[in-house]
């Protein structure tokens, strides 16, 4: 069920619709006039309600967002994604969903989360390595999926797997991480009403080297813990494994909610630059769960974010 | 005349103050890539990188050159104090990056030289390279007697050393560039340590 969430902003608060359609109609007509229109291929505009969420938070460039990524599967530059993960195929597309659920399965995508409503949550990506950016996602709740496959009683995380195509991954081939990247969710995190299941941004189909067809978005913790071209959910009792923990747990905790007080062991956390602000842009404050302390704090009440990082 | 004996000869011919002035293209290059959009959309980190990875490149030609000669005759001695003032060159602007437009926050900048070990190491190879820059001129050899100076100038090997260590440490998983880095460097300061240990042998 699309649009649960509400915040505190009324429509008062809301640019009218002519004044943001004429930006982005900017934006597009610019990167179509780039030659970058062809980023989202042939793929068709999806279909989505926009909401008031994260109104005032200005999105980066579609090339911002496209070809600055770290997607390890198909090598460690920031431009190797954008350069490599056309090559994978993401139609038919197969979603693995065992454990504690009512119907585990292997989905078709469509059958998994055709029915889903989407909707566009302009949201504030952090990555662990300091630097940040605003993206304009379309996508559903992961609730609302999580409801449809059927929690079971006892379920408390989430995990999930990225693909493994070893033929058009070069990072895999290479064997910089232990693949399949891993990542997981405390159940009450996964059921948050800010975290989503994206297929799109800026109003099309995911590009591949964003995740595609489908990734998990956390807004409040590192950009890593967004797992991306999900093939496996599994509801389990214990908390899972996950991939940068597995690698280095000192710098790379469970959790890994963006918090500007504790610093990765080898950089700090307390302020982060804004991609696309050119040479001069100078840093800014990191905010606390990256500016959505109100809506999350309370997952984390009575726990030591030092010690649980 | 041998082919080698050609190539020095020619190499004679060359003068060695035009580097100085070529040393300027990269960094101005770079500088308006970066202005440009060429650098992508995080471009102080691009050339933050940038800097430093050519610095390093050129402290590797810098080691390089004894062990040419020793191999194969060929003498690019003369040239060994403009290309080691230029590494250091782009070492300082690799730095002045860090602080004026990467970090900017003088409390930030203190803390992250004492508390992160990879700007510890970093920071210890280019107070390493200062007695080497200063003194790269012919007073000061003149002044310090070649064995003095010489041993100021050996210095730079544990430089280039922390140089390399510092290139891994920055990584978040290991890459093969920066540990190929190290390799060259270790291969080259081995091949002065086999040399040493080979003459006294002889004599």
């Amino acid at each position: 069920m699309a649009g649960r969430w509400k915040n505190d902003l009324g429509w008062d608060d809301v640019t009218p619709k002519a004044a943001w359609m004429n930006r982005r109609q900017i934006m597009a007509g610019g990167l179509a006039a780039a030659g970058l229109g062809a980023i989202g291929g042939t793929a068709h505009a999806l279909e989505f309600q926009t909401t008031d969420f994260g109104e005032g938070l200005e999105p980066n460039s579609l090339e911002d967002i496209t070809t600055y990524n770290n997607f390890y599967e198909f090598g460690t530059g920031k431009g190797d994604p954008a350069a490599n993960a056309g090559a994978m195929e993401v139609e038919p597309w197969t979603v693995t969903v065992d454990g504690m659920v009512d119907n585990p399965g292997d989905y078709a995508l469509d059958d998994l989360i055709g029915d889903m409503t989407l909707e566009e949550r302009i949201y504030r990506f952090r990555c662990v390595e300091a630097w940040s950016m605003v993206v304009p996602w379309v996508g559903f709740e992961l609730a609302d999926l999580l409801n449809k496959i059927g929690v079971q009683e006892g379920a408390k995380y989430v995990s999930f797997e990225t693909a493994v195509i070893p033929d058009v991954m070069p990072g895999v081939r290479r064997g910089v991480l232990d693949f399949p990247y891993r990542e997981g969710l405390r159940l009450d995190e996964a059921m948050h009403p800010l975290t989503i299941m994206a297929t799109g941004l800026y109003g099309e189909p995911l590009p591949n080297q964003n995740g595609a067809p489908m990734r998990l978005i956390v807004p409040w913790k590192y950009g890593f813990k967004s797992i991306k071209s999900i093939v496996r959910i599994s509801l389990v009792e214990e908390q899972p494994d996950t991939s940068w923990n597995m690698l280095q747990a000192r710098e790379y905790g469970f959790y890994s909610n963006v918090n500007p007080n504790v610093d990765h062991p080898r950089w700090s956390q307390a302020s982060e630059r804004r991609l696309g602000g050119g040479l001069f842009a100078g840093r800014e404050p990191t905010l606390m769960f990256n500016g959505y302390e109100d809506e999350v704090a309370s997952l984390y009440d009575g726990m030591d974010l030092a010690e649980f990082y | 005349m041998t082919p080698v004996q050609r190539i020095n000869r020619g190499l004679s011919r060359v003068p060695a103050w035009p580097l100085y002035i070529l040393s300027l293209v990269a960094p101005i290059w770079l500088l308006w890539q970066g202005q440009t959009g060429g650098l992508g959309p995080e471009p102080i980190k691009a050339l933050e990188h940038e800097l430093g990875e050519l610095a390093l490149k050129l402290l590797i030609v810098v080691l390089a050159i004894t062990p040419l000669r020793n191999a194969t005759g060929i003498n690019l001695v003369k040239f060994r104090r403009a290309i080691g003032l230029i590494a250091f060159f782009y070492v300082a602007l690799h730095l002045l990056v860090w602080l004026v437009l990467d970090v900017a926050i003088l409390s930030q900048i203190w803390a992250d030289i004492l508390k992160r070990p990879y700007i510890t190491v970093g920071m210890v190879g280019f107070l390493l390279l200062i007695p080497a820059a200063v003194t790269s001129n012919n007073r000061s050899i003149r002044k310090l007697g070649p064995k003095r100076w010489k041993r100021v100038h050996q210095w730079t090997y544990g430089a280039v050393i922390l140089g390399a260590v510092h290139f891994i440490m920055v990584q978040k998983v290991w890459e093969a560039e920066p540990l190929i880095y190290l390799g060259i460097i270790m291969a080259l300061l081995v091949t002065r340590l086999d040399l040493r240990v080979l003459r006294r042998a002889e004599a």
